[in-house]
């Protein structure tokens, strides 16, 4: 039977250029079955990415998509959304292009609090460009770039963003489908700058350079390094260091851009 | 008992679905497309429709055994 989900693919692109077990195809169905649950349609959702093989991602999907520079993607966004607020504005990017290339873009883009919905498809490298090593890729762990391991601490992504300002932090993994679609239905939900970060695995370059290159043990490793977060925070502080907590991490009211905005063209005496 | 919808051009073989079926119902062919090797022992979990990352294979609520 066709699944509902299918109308929101460009099915003429399909099959896919990723992987083979690779995590993103899963990740971007939890994307499409969050804007199902949470009502959204075609016509006023727009879906932005970078550069990366998680930003083809915007390529398969049949909304209003731009693919746009390297890093990029919140700045083209938000664009978007303050030309036409009605708009929903998702943002799909990687670790690469959203913590190592859009870095400053990215937390500009939480503390000024415009109203997206940004997914952060986490594999750990630069998948595309051939395994170098990202900004979130663990410490030790092999790359093309680091191939005695990382030296680099990786970016607590999350926390950053949540220092940076956004309103709605959470994490999830690509084992865990429906938590995650979960997970970005509540940034859908939220109205300020949301961000989702999505654990998912990349057998080809970072499996391949670190000894397991089958996607479904990397699966059932990413499973087993996460811990849901009322049970991470039960935790002696030395041993949560070993798991990534995931659910939704940090959330507060604040009043976004456009909102804002809005009271300054008041005070100027525009739009009547 | 299990009705399955696989699209055979979308499967790349990764495995996943055979990995994360807790009835071994499924199994990768020469081909490197998956196959439906054992479909009574189909419990209608969904784990492999749910984590394939190629959309390639549905499972639906069939009609009884032939």
């Amino acid at each position: 039977m066709e699944r509902s989900f299918e109308k929101y693919f460009r099915q003429n692109r399909l099959p896919h250029m990723w992987c083979p077990g690779c995590g993103n195809g899963i990740v971007t169905k939890a994307v499409i079955m969050a804007v199902e649950k949470a009502g959204l349609s075609q016509d006023n959702t727009v879906i932005v990415s970078g550069i990366g093989c998680s930003s083809r991602a915007s390529g398969y999907l049949d909304f209003d998509t731009l693919h746009t520079a390297h890093g990029r993607a919140i700045p083209f966004a938000t664009g978007v959304k303050l030309a036409n607020p009605e708009l929903n504005v998702i943002v799909l990017t990687g670790d690469g292009d959203c913590t190592a290339i859009g870095g400053n873009h990215f937390i500009h883009g939480c503390r000024r609090n415009v109203d997206l919905t940004v997914v952060l498809f986490n594999n750990d490298i630069y998948g595309m460009t051939g395994g170098q090593a990202s900004p979130m890729t663990p410490t030790g762990k092999r790359a093309t770039t680091a191939p005695y391991g990382a030296i680099d601490r990786p970016f607590d992504v999350c926390r950053l963003a949540e220092a940076a300002g956004a309103i709605y932090v959470a994490r999830s993994t690509a084992f865990h489908v429906q938590h995650l679609a979960d997970m970005i239905k509540g940034g859908l939900d939220s109205r300020g700058f949301s961000f989702i970060e999505a654990l998912c695995q990349c057998p080809t370059a970072y499996g391949r350079n670190n000894k397991m290159s089958d996607p479904a043990k990397m699966m059932m490793a990413l499973r087993d390094s996460v811990l849901m977060k009322a049970a991470w925070d039960k935790l002696p502080p030395e041993k949560q260091a070993e798991k990534f907590p995931i659910g939704v991490l940090y959330q507060k009211e604040y009043v976004d851009y456009a909102k804002a905005y809005d009271t300054v063209i008041e005070k100027a005496g525009g739009r009547a | 008992m299990a009705d399955f919808t696989i699209k055979t051009a979308r499967c790349k073989g990764c495995g996943i679905c055979v990995a994360f079926c807790p009835k071994q119902v499924l199994a990768v062919d020469e081909l490197g497309k998956v196959q439906v090797v054992n479909r009574e022992a189909c419990i209608l979990c969904g784990q492999c429709e749910l984590r394939c990352p190629d959309y390639a294979i549905f499972v639906d609520k069939g009609g009884a055994v032939q």
